[in-house]
């Protein structure tokens, strides 16, 4: 399958990526790994008329811990799994990455990519639903920051300007007695999910949540928060009767349609199997365990 | 009858890219249409049709060629993005007439029975080797998933693999 032509400019860095993009008046598109772009490009559901490609932008690859931590846009995958501070501090995102597509993909795929293309079968939004993520935005004018809950708007439709390019995610640095954790039901390696859900919860001095996220994958229009869940956890001891209802409420969450991975009402069913043992896995981690 | 003629439009000049990059060590360039993915950069342009074009839609892994030491699915690459890298095909793996560890482990081992997704199969398992000497049956089973085979049931191919790290291990590379 051949891609329509298209205009192509690698950006030698972002200060040019966003000059390209700003004289380009919303035809273009920005390639990072190009593992979601390339192949609606071969299927001609993508027929941009420019491609600024991001690719040899070196300075937007990066995996930080500060007040935060700080995700260049371009990491690829396989450097966020293998990263050291991510593996010892952030196991709910070695969960996610490591169930991407499959590891040849990974060797490409970006997690600004994963997020900007706004698929709500993709891994990292629910993730970054659950971790309460911001994204930095960086377009002609500067830069802001977009909290998680204000960039998917609909499928592949985020709240990044034509203009903008996303360049960073931020996610509050781990702190003592939280965890988190994401399952994934798929039907074979490098599929999309049937359904998928993250859960992060901290724990206060007693041992009961303080604070809770939960978000889905695959099952609606965007990656979903369970805000509900969230508030029937918090403030309870994270036992079995606790996430059996928080299970019930994340599966009522839930918008899935019928389609060739399974009829709605199992999906839905899917979600709360699946939210029961991300809890409980990210209460395990909370308490110390890995 | 009146004759109508068609017109024939010629369809516009296409911008062309220089595409430079070192090709199993040999410096190798083409101009291209930025369209063009890597694999038929390879093929076509190359010669080098080693490297196969399975599912053409990111599942099989037959197109797998190692791009500045990872392997990757070249028909989800485009040929630019490629510009100055440093790309592994099948092709490199003979050196002097000597197989590779990982082709003689596929020939030992009966690692395939068509063999059109082999040398995918193969460049993988060579960025394996190279991360990972001593990879455990899992490991070998987890570095292939994006690497489709509908022949063997995988068990010789983990096998040959394992042949291969034994032999690398050994020095007998």
């Amino acid at each position: 399958m051949i891609p329509a032509s298209f205009e192509y400019e690698a950006a030698r860095d972002l200060t040019h990526a966003i000059q390209l993009l700003s004289a380009s008046g919303g035809e273009a598109k920005l390639l990072a790994g190009g593992q979601s772009l390339i192949p609606l490009m071969k299927l001609r559901l993508a027929q941009p008329a420019r491609v600024i490609d991001l690719g040899r932008i070196k300075e937007l690859a990066y995996v930080r811990e500060d007040g935060e931590l700080r995700i260049g846009a371009l990491t690829r995958e396989v450097d966020l799994e293998t990263s050291a501070v991510i593996r010892q501090r952030y196991a709910i995102l070695v969960d996610t990455t490591a169930v991407i597509a499959d590891p040849l993909v990974r060797n490409l795929a970006t997690v600004g990519g994963n997020l900007a293309h706004a698929d709500p079968a993709n891994d990292h939004p629910a993730t970054m639903l659950a971790l309460r993520a911001s994204v930095v935005a960086r377009g002609p004018k500067g830069e802001r920051v977009i909290a998680i809950d204000d960039l998917f708007l609909d499928t592949f439709t985020t709240s990044l300007k034509d203009d903008e390019i996303l360049t960073e995610i931020r996610i509050p640095r781990a702190q003592p007695h939280s965890g988190g954790a994401y399952v994934k039901l798929e039907r074979k390696v490098g599929d999309f999910a049937i359904a998928a859900v993250a859960a992060f919860v901290a724990l206060d001095e007693k041992g009961n949540v303080s604070t809770a996220g939960i978000g889905l994958t695959n099952v609606g229009s965007t990656a979903i928060r369970a805000g509900k869940t969230e508030e029937a956890l918090r403030g309870r001891a994270p036992d079995e009767k606790a996430i059996a209802q928080a299970a019930s409420a994340a599966a009522a969450a839930a918008q899935p349609t019928s389609d060739s991975r399974g009829p709605a009402e199992y999906k839905r069913d899917v979600v709360r199997v699946l939210t029961a043992r991300a809890l409980r896995q990210a209460v395990a981690r909370a308490k110390g365990g890995s | 009858m009146a004759v109508t003629e068609t017109a024939v439009t010629t369809p516009p000049a296409r911008k062309l890219h220089r595409v430079k990059a070192v090709v199993n060590g040999e410096p190798r360039e083409a101009s291209v249409e930025a369209r063009l993915l890597l694999v038929h950069y390879l093929r076509e342009d190359l010669g080098l049709t080693g490297t196969h074009i399975g599912c053409d839609t990111t599942n099989c892994g037959a197109c797998t060629v190692i791009l500045d030491g990872r392997p990757v699915k070249s028909c989800t690459v485009f040929a630019v993005q490629a510009n100055g890298s440093e790309i592994r095909t099948v092709e490199g793996l003979e050196q002097g007439g000597k197989l590779h560890p990982v082709q003689e482990g596929f020939h030992q081992e009966h690692g395939l029975q068509c063999g059109f997704c082999t040398p995918g199969m193969m460049m993988t398992a060579v960025a394996l080797l190279e991360r990972n000497a001593k990879p455990t049956e899992g490991e070998i089973r987890l570095a292939i998933s994006g690497n489709l085979c509908r022949c063997t049931g995988y068990v010789n191919i983990v096998k040959s693999v394992e042949y291969a790290a034994a032999q690398l291990r050994e020095g007998k590379a």
